[in-house]
């Protein structure tokens, strides 16, 4: 199968006032599995639905394999799209709907049933041509629309939340299928979800879009290490994030003002954003956890490359299995800390002092 | 989930095709060459001279007149107490089924729909032989107890059959709307202590009241347009028996019939805008995920007695027109006597020798009417729900508000805007043709048809449309392989819908019949119906439109039904879950 790139150039769109889309630019590589991800209202869906051409942009270019298919009406796309509702019409057996679109293609007839049976025969479905759609379980369902899509070798495949109406055991399980399906036939495929550990585990890459602005693209690992910005940082993962004013920038180092817990110094990052106020950031686990060992609230006097000691007190723990997530006060900031949890390890009381350590790698600076 | 915006709407944002312009255009063409511009004649004629200067004198002189005047308050009033006695008889009804847990409510459903089946103007003379001066019941009660119950004398009467005929008016609408109180309203109504008929007139009532202004407004509106059952029952002091006599026997000519048009019409309008502002931001379907409905009781005896007692009463009279006519129908000599004297079949002989002609004319009549009318209704459906064609909703709007156009004023307009006009390539006139009588059908009933086109689409998720074109079909394709398949039922339900209420239309039919050939049997009745002698004949005729009317309406029924128990599992697949 020849694969296919998509690509959106300056793509806006607006309902009335509400702007759904802002000035989207996005390369999909051929073969890629691409997530959209994001909330509800984000403009996600409206992107996929752009590429389907179910919504028409008010400017901007969509090029599908290098050529522009702005002007051209859905059914003349060739881009296969999974709904979130599966949306098979329930007045036509499985068969039927699978047929669909070889129909409307004037497919002949013994193709036609070869392929139809081949379809079905993919997604384990061979003996269920004669049902109704409304006879099968929810999985069923979305393998039958799967299967529907991809009997007539869309360019492209596009999926609305494909997982979205399943219980959570079958969605892991459907997430692998549609893993391997794609692996196996790699089909350009991209898929929106607001789910962030769903795009994470299938997605080669994904874009995270935010209030129809395009906030982030990049593999999994790029966006839960290096987000761009504030919101991707506590979209994708948890994040601390601590408001900031910079005190003197000198000499590769940082002189930091965190609001409400003291001074802080650390090495200068190559991406340091810039401006008087930033955004402190680290996850949850790149606190260690150790009792309070006197130097703690000494943070401001050692050099920029050595660790951070913050002293805190426990207010609120959760026992998570894997870890304890406690919430500690340092200063009059809140932060969250993962505490990996072995068999035994007791858990802080509330009220609790608690030594905190801090890697300056582990910290990233994001613009306030 | 939440879905973004678009989905579920017209498809986001595409420009109208060639194909939704010519559609559009051809549906506006109907709707003003035999909707607006007929009522727009009625209108200019009632406000101009002979010679074509505006004036107001016409209504003036109507004004002026004695007879006009008490015929304008007469047909208000009539059209009041026929709401109000419909209410008196559905409002219990309704309360009883959705309140209760007892066998009767299958019984209401059923009470609910007997009396449509049955045209007012027929069961008119059956209900004189019944409750008349010298009606069965009236001369029992002589015998017995020495007086009498004047329900049938003059205006009276017409209130009586009225509220009897559409009381199911109200009954539906106040049942789906009580039925669609959340249950937790109640019940956080009596955890604050208050309860019993406090509950029901605080709480639901006002909850229910949408629907029950629905119905009334109906039922007003009806009586107000009616003009069969005055005319059977010899009562032409309202103003649609004035509005008749005045253009039959004065002529096309008389400014007063137009006149008289022009009051009907703002009046049905001024009565459904009244109800429509009275429900505007009203919807009460509180009734939310996981909630039930309000609670069933258990009747005591004393309340099962009393609910018994009352929905026997109801069916009683209720059915009392159905016997009246069938008894009629095969009533050899039936006069001062509380049953018939003799039996016969010659009725049936004789309305099968001479009315097949008539029984044909109805199929032919109204199979077009409705068979035109579902395609419109479907073709404006698709274009208000599916398109981003402009002013689309305005096809909606003109064709719903032939429902304001009573049959008569229609039929006036037809008369007066093409009198003289010949039918294409032939030297017919147009009004002496079999087609206006369709085409007033058409018109007349095109809101039943179009409000089931309406539901039936929006039923419809629209991703089940963009799959389709997804995969390749075509706009048109998508309409014929997803589209109109998963709306037969609602499509067929709007046939028969409208074939069964222009089978039973007289007030247009009576205007624009211009020969006995033509006739359909709603006319035909009613013919039969002005001579003691014919009555035997239009009962049989009527038994006959009655179970052709009753058939339509339980076939669409189990049609209706069916369908939705094949798509109603697809959940999922019906978008259903998260529209």
């Amino acid at each position: 199968m020849r694969q296919v790139s998509v690509e959106c150039r300056g793509v806006r769109l607006s309902y009335g006032a509400t702007a759904v889309l802002r000035d989207i630019s996005l390369a999909i590589e051929p073969g890629e599995f691409f997530a959209l991800l994001g909330p509800s209202g984000s403009g996600k869906s409206t992107l996929l639905r752009l590429i389907a051409g179910f919504a028409q942009a008010d400017a901007g270019e969509l090029l599908i394999d290098g050529a522009e298919v702005s002007a051209r009406p859905p059914w003349e796309r060739n881009v296969g799209m999974v709904f979130q509702s599966y949306a098979l019409w329930p007045h036509l057996s499985v068969w039927d709907n699978v047929a669909f679109g070889l129909v409307e293609r004037r497919t002949p007839k013994a193709e036609l049933r070869r392929r139809v049976a081949e379809a079905l025969e993919r997604v384990g479905l061979a003996a269920y041509g004669e049902r109704r759609p409304g006879q099968l379980s929810g999985g069923q369902q979305q393998r039958v629309a799967l299967a529907r899509t991809l009997v007539i070798e869309p360019q492209v495949l596009l999926l609305d939340e494909p997982l979205s109406n399943l219980d959570k055991s079958l969605r892991v399980q459907m997430r692998q299928e549609l893993l391997e399906l794609q692996r196996r036939l790699g089909l350009t495929t991209i898929f929106v979800t607001h789910d962030q550990e769903e795009a994470m585990t299938t997605a080669d890459r994904m874009a995270v879009l935010d209030h129809g602005v395009l906030q982030q693209v990049g593999s999994a690992q790029a966006l839960y290490d290096q987000p761009a910005n504030a919101f991707v940082a506590g979209f994708v993962g948890t994040m601390n994030l601590l408001p900031a004013r910079v005190r003197s920038r000198e000499g590769g180092c940082l002189l930091l003002d965190i609001d409400g817990v003291g001074d802080w110094r650390l090495p200068a990052p190559a991406d340091e954003p810039a401006g008087e106020r930033l955004l402190v950031s680290f996850r949850p686990h790149a606190l260690q956890v150790g009792a309070v060992d006197g130097a703690g609230d000494a943070a401001a006097v050692h050099d920029a490359a050595a660790a951070l000691h913050l002293a805190g007190t426990v207010e609120a723990s959760e026992f998570l299995g894997e870890f304890t997530r406690y919430r500690v006060r340092v200063g009059v900031q809140d932060l969250v800390v993962d505490h990996a949890h072995r068999a035994g390890r007791a858990r802080f009381p509330a009220g609790a002092p608690l030594g905190l350590r801090l890697e300056p790698s582990q910290v990233r600076l994001l613009p306030g | 989930m939440l879905r973004r915006a678009g989905a579920g709407a017209a498809p986001g944002g595409r420009r109208p095709g060639v194909g939704a312009w010519v559609a559009g255009a051809l549906v506006l063409a109907f709707l003003l060459l035999f909707l607006l511009l007929p009522v727009g004649k009625v209108f200019v004629t009632a406000f101009v001279e002979g010679d074509g200067t505006p004036t107001l004198g016409h209504f003036a002189a109507f004004f002026q007149q004695g007879l006009m005047r008490e015929a304008f308050f007469n047909s208000l009033l009539v059209a009041g107490l026929s709401a109000l006695f419909a209410a008196l008889i559905a409002v219990p009804l309704a309360y009883f089924t959705v309140r209760f847990q007892f066998r009767g409510a299958l019984l209401i459903q059923t009470l609910g729909v007997l009396p449509l089946i049955m045209p007012p103007f027929v069961g008119a003379v059956a209900m004189q032989l019944i409750f008349g001066r010298s009606g069965s019941v009236n001369l029992l009660l002589g015998e017995w107890f020495g007086w009498n119950l004047p329900i049938m004398e003059g205006l009276a009467g017409v209130v009586f059959v009225e509220a009897i005929h559409y009381f199911p008016f109200i009954l539906m609408n106040l049942t789906v709307a009580l039925r669609s109180i959340d249950g937790a309203m109640e019940e956080a109504a009596l955890n604050l202590g208050c309860r019993g008929w406090r509950l029901f007139w605080r709480i639901i009532f006002p909850l229910a009241a949408p629907g029950f202004v629905a119905g009334a407004s109906l039922v007003f509106v009806k009586v107000f347009d009616d003009l069969g059952t005055p005319l059977v029952l010899g009562q032409t002091n309202l103003l649609a028996p004035q509005a008749y006599l005045r253009i039959t026997q004065v002529g096309l000519e008389d400014p007063l019939g137009y006149v008289i048009s022009v009051i009907m019409i703002v009046f049905s309008i001024a009565a459904m805008a009244l109800s429509a502002k009275l429900l505007a931001g009203r919807d009460y379907a509180t009734t939310q995920k996981g909630g039930g409905a309000l609670q069933r009781r258990r009747l005591s005896p004393l309340g099962a007695v009393a609910a018994y007692g009352w929905i026997a009463l109801v069916l009683l009279v209720v059915l009392s027109p159905h016997l009246g006519v069938l008894l009629l129908s095969f009533a050899k000599v039936w006069s001062f006597s509380p049953l018939p004297d003799a039996y016969t079949l010659a009725h049936y002989a004789t309305v099968f020798q001479d009315s097949g002609g008539m029984i044909r004319n109805t199929l032919l009549y109204c199979g077009l009417a409705a068979g035109l009318d579902v395609v419109l209704g479907v073709t404006i459906a698709y274009l208000m729900l599916r398109t981003t064609l402009p002013a689309r909703r305005w096809l909606d709007w003109i064709a719903t508000a032939s429902l304001a156009v009573p049959g008569i004023v229609l039929a006036i307009g037809y008369l007066r805007l093409y009198k003289g006009v010949m039918l294409p390539g032939t030297d017919v006139l147009l009004t002496g043709s079999w087609l206006l009588i369709m085409l007033a059908y058409a018109v007349r009933r095109l809101p039943y048809a179009l409000r089931s086109c309406v539901a039936a689409l929006q039923q419809l998720h629209a991703s089940l449309e963009e799959a389709a074109e997804n995969l390749g079909a075509t706009p048109l394709r998508t309409i014929r392989r997803v589209v109109v398949p998963l709306m037969a039922g609602g499509i067929l339900a709007g046939f028969v819908t409208s074939f069964i209420t222009a089978a039973v239309e007289l007030s247009a039919t009576i205007l624009l019949t211009s020969a006995e050939s033509q006739a359909p049997m709603s006319y035909g009745i009613y013919l039969y119906m002005q001579s003691v002698a014919g009555r035997g004949p239009g009962a049989a005729l009527g038994v006959l439109a009655v179970v052709v009317v009753a058939v339509g309406t339980y076939l669409s029924h189990v049609v209706v039904e069916r369908t939705q128990g094949r798509l109603a599992p697809a959940g999922k697949g019906s978008g259903s879950s998260n529209a």
